[in-house]
């Protein structure tokens, strides 16, 4: 039986692209003086030599950011790698910062991203996505709280990395929401909601009628198994007293 | 202006194909020129529903593929002149659906034609995003039961955001939920959803219940769709369904159990 070999080739795939999450060191610049940092940095790799040889890092300028600080990223790397670290990127920056990064063939990377319920606070974590999200659409985006009008639908992920979340209509079963601050969902809770997801205990969850698969603040979290059949489709707010997460009808 | 219309739902096996030949062969009857085409690569059946699978000799694909124009690809439906059906290829896979290939037959169509309906395979991946990526309305095929509502639910979270109007940020797709399969006896005895309640979880306009009937596996095995049928409980239930389509407001029927009369128990039917 002869093959056709062309339509075979064209058959296996030469490669899958997939997102993949890496833990990184993570070196957050706190002055541009190239000097001062030369000397600490000799100080630290001479402690643990091992530690930093072919190392990829990513460098903060969160704390520059501000300002007109520009950073010498030609010194910068090279003083980088020639202690062995492989600088690949960097986070945080602002516009010019992040033009001369590039200039360096540094990847421009995102200013962190909704973590986990349970996840260490010790390492920072960059994800290296090819894969978009789906995004529900945002009305009336002011610097501090996000709000949607539409349903947020099944696989749909919305995130308010600062502030608020205020959700207009329901959050379908498979949807997440995931909010800084609280959580206000003016209808049915059908999906996850995580408040307080950077750690902020004071957070609360709000929403007309509870039907949630997981609810959440700043990282203790409650299945739909363990929520009392007594609050299940009623107005409720949800918050932490000491550790315990409390559902209070509304 | 050209309408394109996506049927789709994310679950398999709900009625799309059902719907997507009954929809286009109400819209034809009613003076709109139309044509109806099979996304589902390598496993097509439009063809089979519509009853033209004798007459195919090319395809969506090679019209994609520039192997053949798209006049020699259309096949003319005979009892309506103002229906074609594009079918597609049964050999090749969906990958042979590219956005640009896509796009240009498209546009073509929408020269000619009032109305075009996508008929989408099931699933959320490539072929389905295809068929849905340049539709202006989407009709979502849902049956009333717990798999079928979630994957339906998906289907609107990928049509809000992965479509071409999502994309450049124009008037999002219209979205209409078609409840298939209805049973109001099985309703009654809780073993099925209530219309009221897919509504209540797809928060969704409804544009019509099709009831649990023969007519549709008659009408499939005949090769004409169900929508001709006229006497039949579907049948009638897509017509009003192409109406209020249209911009008719009718009352939804087939949703309560029908009463049968003395005669009626007597000689079934």
């Amino acid at each position: 039986m002869s093959v056709n070999l062309s339509e075979e080739s064209a058959q296996v795939s030469a490669f899958e692209l997939k997102g993949s999450t890496f833990t990184l060191p993570l070196l957050k610049l706190l002055v541009p003086d190239m000097e001062l940092v030369s000397g600490q940095l000799a100080h630290k790799v001479e402690q643990a030599p091992d530690f930093f040889r072919n190392t990829p890092v990513i460098i903060d300028l969160q704390s520059l950011a501000s300002g007109d600080t520009g950073v010498d990223f030609p010194l910068l790397v090279g003083l980088l790698r020639g202690y062995g670290m492989l600088p690949i990127g960097v986070r945080g920056g602002n516009r010019s910062q992040n033009d001369a990064a590039h200039a360096m063939e540094l990847a421009i990377l995102a200013d962190g991203r909704p973590p986990k319920p349970e996840r260490s606070s010790r390492s920072e974590t960059t994800q290296e996505s090819v894969v978009v999200n789906a995004a529900a659409p945002v009305v009336g985006a002011e610097a501090g709280s996000r709000m949607i009008t539409r349903p947020v639908r099944s696989g749909q992920r919305v995130y308010a990395p600062v502030g608020d979340l205020v959700i207009l209509s329901q959050v379908s079963s498979g949807a997440e929401v995931l909010a800084a601050g609280n959580i206000h969902v003016y209808g049915a809770l059908r999906g996850r909601a995580l408040a307080g997801v950077k750690g902020n205990r004071e957070c609360r969850i709000f929403c007309h009628d509870l039907q949630a698969e997981l609810v959440s603040v700043a990282g203790n979290y409650r299945i739909s198994e363990h929520i009392e059949d007594s609050k299940r489709g009623k107005p409720v707010q949800i918050y932490l007293k000491d550790d315990a997460l409390i559902i209070d009808e509304l | 202006m050209t309408r394109i219309i996506v049927v789709t739902s994310g679950k398999g096996g709900v009625g799309k194909t059902t719907t997507s030949a009954a929809v286009a062969m109400g819209l034809a009857q009613r003076g709109h020129r139309t044509v109806v085409i099979d996304f589902d690569v390598g496993l097509r059946n439009i063809d089979l529903i519509m009853g033209c699978e004798r007459r195919v000799v090319y395809d969506f694909i090679n019209v994609i593929n520039g192997e053949a124009n798209i006049n020699q690809a259309m096949i003319r439906d005979k009892r309506c002149n103002d229906l074609y059906i594009l079918p597609t290829s049964q050999t090749k896979d969906k990958e042979a659906l590219t956005k640009k290939g896509v796009g240009k037959v498209l546009d073509e169509l929408s020269e000619s034609f009032d109305y075009i309906v996508c008929d989408s395979p099931a699933g959320i991946e490539h072929g389905a995003k295809m068929a849905m990526y340049f539709a202006d309305d989407a009709i979502v095929v849902t049956n009333p039961e717990v798999s079928s509502v979630r994957d339906s639910d998906r289907m609107l979270g990928i049509l809000a955001s992965k479509s071409r109007r999502a994309e450049n940020n124009q008037e999002p797709i219209k979205e209409y939920l078609l409840l298939t399969r209805y049973s109001p006896q099985r309703v009654k005895q809780g073993e099925m959803l209530h219309v009221d309640d897919v509504q209540e979880i797809l928060s969704l306009h409804l544009l019509g219940v099709i009831p649990e009937s023969q007519a549709v596996l008659s009408a499939s095995n005949a090769g004409k769709p169900v929508i001709l049928d006229d006497k039949s409980d579907a049948g009638e239930a897509y017509a009003d369904v192409v109406e209020r389509y249209l911009g008719q407001e009718l009352p939804h029927r087939f949703l309560e159990v029908q009463r049968k009369g003395l005669l009626g128990r007597l000689f079934g039917g």
